[in-house]
């Protein structure tokens, strides 16, 4: 099991052939975004709708043997792309891991765009819900 | 025929004097096809702005000094400026506002309040931007008013009949626009305002969308109230005008308090100053008003009919384009419409494709453009929406088709 911040470094690595290039960039971020396991359409609820998102992200997450596990999609290519990265890192992580991971990846591949502005919404809005999903989970599970 | 020769405007000249056309987005030449939202500002306007402040900066119009004098001249010379821009009969009936929003709510809040009565009604437009419906609806809560729907057709048009009959004698206000932001549609305005005249209802005019294409004469049209946003005309951002007939803004109530909209005040009775002061409180927005009239002046001498007839064949142009790309379909068909082409291409959110413009330097729009409404009529989300300026050129459509192509090839 690879830790978030491998993790991190391994995207930031793969984008790195890219060489910067945005339009490369965002066709890659899309065709990941192909490649994340389909959630199941009866948990693309408002309730599961991330909050502050321009398009919409629906998120999930379940504790199995002390680890969380995502699910999500978007209706947007590229915001899906985004989001299965985020679901490649923290899947499979533990609660305390995520609540504490420091995210690094997404300026370093260039997709600075997405964060702070008006876009960033969307993706800090994703963190912010996955982390409160790791925090709801950890709280659960100590109960 | 090469589309470049039909038009009669030097389109290199004219960048010349944008400086931003010279950046790069993305290691790309900036494209700007934004032009709906707000335009791009000339030298001459740029250079307004920093030469108040840099030479006479002032309060205006009640300081002896030099300076005030110089920046009171300056500032009325374009309320002159807009006076002329629009052919209104007095300057007095041209108010400095932030833009169109201000004006439509000044007019809500203030001839609405003062005259409208429960059960009276508003008719707007399926077309109207939120700034043309959210006033009315506050309004007409507060009056006990209720606002009616004029539908649109499949082609983004006006219906004109359905119009005739929301009118009745309860009708007091009518308010719609000049032209569509999401569109391009230009609407009938002056038979509006002939069926609304005919009715006994005052008809207010969204020009936003019109200040910066389309030749503007109040008189002709006969409109009560006519609003524009400097921003969207070359001009600087948080200044715009309200046209009203003078009789009718004499008979309403001022719409904010402070200085400069009174003649005298006493702890137990203030009276308002004349037209157009009464509804100018407080320190105005002097800078912008001032590079704002440059920016007319830039309109002017550019020749409104050169620009609408570069404008018109880049729309040509673009429609044929982009609108023949495979699963590109056009949102707004009007055959009257300023230069707006608004569409969606089957299976690819607009949020995905100006995002990949947007990595080839093209600024484009997407998004539902302030009007939900409209939206819900198509059955869509949101459109991709290219507007043009009279600094775009044939080339810059040619990348945005090019771009569009893209997307889709990647995509499908």
């Amino acid at each position: 099991m690879k830790t978030i911040n491998q993790l991190q470094d391994e995207i930031i690595s793969e984008f790195a052939l890219l060489e910067g290039d945005t339009e490369m960039t965002l066709f890659y971020i899309m065709e990941l975004g192909e490649k994340l396991e389909p959630m199941k359409e009866a948990d693309k609820t408002d309730d599961n709708l991330v909050k502050g998102c321009q398009s919409k992200v629906w998120l999930t997450a379940r504790l199995e043997n002390d680890r969380v596990w995502f699910s999500a999609d978007s209706n947007t290519a590229i915001t899906k792309g985004l989001v299965s990265l985020l679901v490649r890192i923290f899947n499979g992580q533990t609660p305390d891991d995520i609540i504490h991971a420091d995210l690094y990846f997404i300026s370093k591949i260039g997709m600075e765009r997405f964060i702070g502005t008006q876009r960033s919404n969307g993706f800090a809005a994703m963190v912010k819900q996955i982390k409160l999903y790791a925090l709801a989970l950890k709280t659960k599970q100590e109960v | 025929m090469n589309p470049a020769s039909v038009t009669a405007l030097n389109v290199d000249e004219i960048r010349k004097q944008f400086p931003v056309l010279n950046r790069k987005v993305n290691g790309k030449p900036l494209i700007y096809f934004d032009n709906a939202a707000t335009s791009q500002k000339p030298i001459s306007v740029i250079e307004a702005l920093a030469e108040y402040y840099r030479n006479y900066n002032a309060n205006i119009h009640r300081g002896i000094h030099t300076l005030a004098e110089e920046a009171t001249k300056a500032y009325e010379h374009t309320r002159e400026q807009a006076r002329a821009f629009i052919n209104a009969a007095s300057p007095r009936e041209i108010i400095f506002v932030r833009g169109v929003t201000e004006g439509i709510n000044l007019v809500a809040a203030s001839y609405g309040r003062a005259f409208l009565r429960n059960n009276d009604e508003v008719i707007i437009s399926g077309l109207e931007h939120h700034s043309n419906i959210v006033p009315w609806q506050l309004i007409c809560g507060q009056t006990g008013a209720k606002l009616k729907v004029i539908p649109v057709s499949e082609s983004g048009e006006i219906d004109l009949e359905a119009f005739t009959r929301l009118l009745s004698s309860r009708t007091r206000i009518v308010a719609v626009n000049h032209a569509s932001n999401s569109l391009g549609t230009i609407n009938p305005i002056k038979e509006i305002i002939r069926l609304a005249h005919g009715a006994g209802a005052v008809v207010l005019i969204d020009g936003a969308q019109a200040g910066a294409h389309l030749p503007i004469d109040v008189q002709e049209l006969d409109c009560d109230f006519y609003c524009l946003s400097s921003h969207k005309m070359y001009g600087p951002t948080g200044t715009g005008i309200l046209y009203g007939k003078s009789h009718l803004l004499e008979k309403m109530p001022p719409y904010q308090g402070g200085g400069e909209m009174i003649k005298e005040v006493t702890f137990e009775k203030t009276t308002w100053n004349d037209l157009p002061y009464k509804f100018e409180a407080g320190t105005p927005n002097i800078a912008d008003v001032i590079a704002f009239g440059k920016a007319m002046e830039f309109i002017r001498q550019t020749g409104r009919d050169v620009i609408e007839q570069h404008e018109q064949a880049l729309l040509r142009y673009a429609t044929e384009k982009v609108g023949s790309l495979p699963g590109v379909r056009l949102i707004g068909t009007a055959p009257q419409k300023v230069s707006v082409l608004s569409f969606v291409v089957d299976g690819i959110h607009p949020f995905d494709v100006g995002q990949l413009l947007d990595a080839r330097g093209i600024a484009v729009r997407t998004g539902h453009h302030c009007t939900q409404p409209l939206m819900d009529r198509y059955g869509i989300e949101g459109t991709v929406r290219a507007s043009f300026a009279v600094y775009n050129t044939f080339a810059e459509v040619d990348a945005l088709t090019e771009g569009v192509r893209r997307v889709i090839n990647f995509m499908r």
